[in-house]
């Protein structure tokens, strides 16, 4: 079965080759590279990645203006039409900027860069993101983020919560986030923003494998019921 | 047309580098310091009839995040 992703390259993207290498790895399909000036993207995609990186130096807010590059117009109306859009680190910052994903993710509280194995709680694992995991299952996945600390209020956060929104929280404090959240869903279910960075985790070279379930699950979503 | 536009975090939104700054104060001695809430400041040259709707807008779409973020417009001249 063939898996067409297409990974998102920013300037200032840095991990933009390792989703691409940890998609061809799982998947068996190189995904297409993707630059941000380009304005549109195939009519068929199983996937579009924003990777973690620095895109545009983090000038002004993180993932700000990255979120007002031209192929951001195609990942929005390719979102609408429900194809699944995965950001990460600073893909989850161009997410919540670009209004994809509700929230705002700010300076984490100890105002350190952390970068360390995070152990992580999966809340829904109903996802096409998560469906190789079950709920509640704790899994280690690195983090490494200035800005990974998530702000909604109290009110979307109920709502997050109570639309099974949550996919992943953090078994312990990291960032300072509302209720210790580390990636979530949009409404329909097929855009997904974590700060976990689960293209780190797809080999044992890594020092963990946790990631990998997340890319077999959407190729597990794709396949014929 | 020269504007200012000062963008602040939401009062009850944490402001870390608010609160280093503030311990730092306090560690050169400074005595009484009550809040310490770190903004951003953008100075715009704009053509004389830009509209203030279009002002509005660029704060709204870019220049603020208005999850966490309010801002204020000030015309210089």
């Amino acid at each position: 079965m063939s898996f067409s992703a297409a990974v998102i390259t920013f300037p200032g993207s840095n991990c933009d080759r390792d989703m691409a290498v940890a998609l061809e790895t799982v998947t068996g399909h190189a995904p297409l590279r993707i630059w941000h000036g380009d304005a549109d993207l195939p009519e068929r995609l199983d996937l579009i990645a924003l990777p973690g990186g620095f895109s545009y130096g983090d000038y002004l807010r993180s993932g700000a203006l990255a979120a007002r590059s031209p192929v951001l117009k195609a990942v929005s109306s390719a979102a609408a039409r429900g194809v699944p859009v995965l950001g990460v680190c600073n893909g989850f910052q161009v997410l919540t900027e670009s209004g994809l994903l509700p929230g705002a993710l700010m300076r984490n509280e100890s105002m350190h860069f952390i970068c360390r194995d995070m152990p992580l709680r999966v809340e829904n694992a109903e996802s096409s993101f998560t469906n190789g995991f079950v709920t509640g299952q704790e899994i280690t996945i690195p983090v490494a983020h200035h800005d990974g600390n998530f702000f909604a209020n109290e009110e979307t956060l109920d709502r997050l919560e109570g639309e099974g929104r949550v996919a992943f929280r953090y078994l312990d404090s990291c960032n300072g986030s509302r209720r210790d959240i580390a990636g979530i869903l949009n409404a329909g279910g097929n855009v997904l923003g974590m700060m976990p960075h689960p293209e780190r985790a797809v080999d044992a070279a890594h020092g963990g494998t946790d990631g990998r379930i997340l890319f077999e699950s959407m190729l597990n979503a794709l396949a014929p019921a | 047309m020269k504007l200012r536009i000062h963008v602040s975090r939401k009062p009850g939104v944490l402001d870390p580098e608010g609160r280093a700054v503030h311990h730092a104060l306090e560690g050169l001695g400074f005595q009484g310091i009550e809040d310490v809430r770190i903004g951003r400041m953008v100075e715009l040259e704009v053509a004389d009839n830009t509209s203030d709707a279009a002002i509005e807008e660029m704060c709204r779409k870019l220049l603020a995040n208005t999850v966490i973020e309010n801002y204020r417009i000030e015309k210089v001249a």
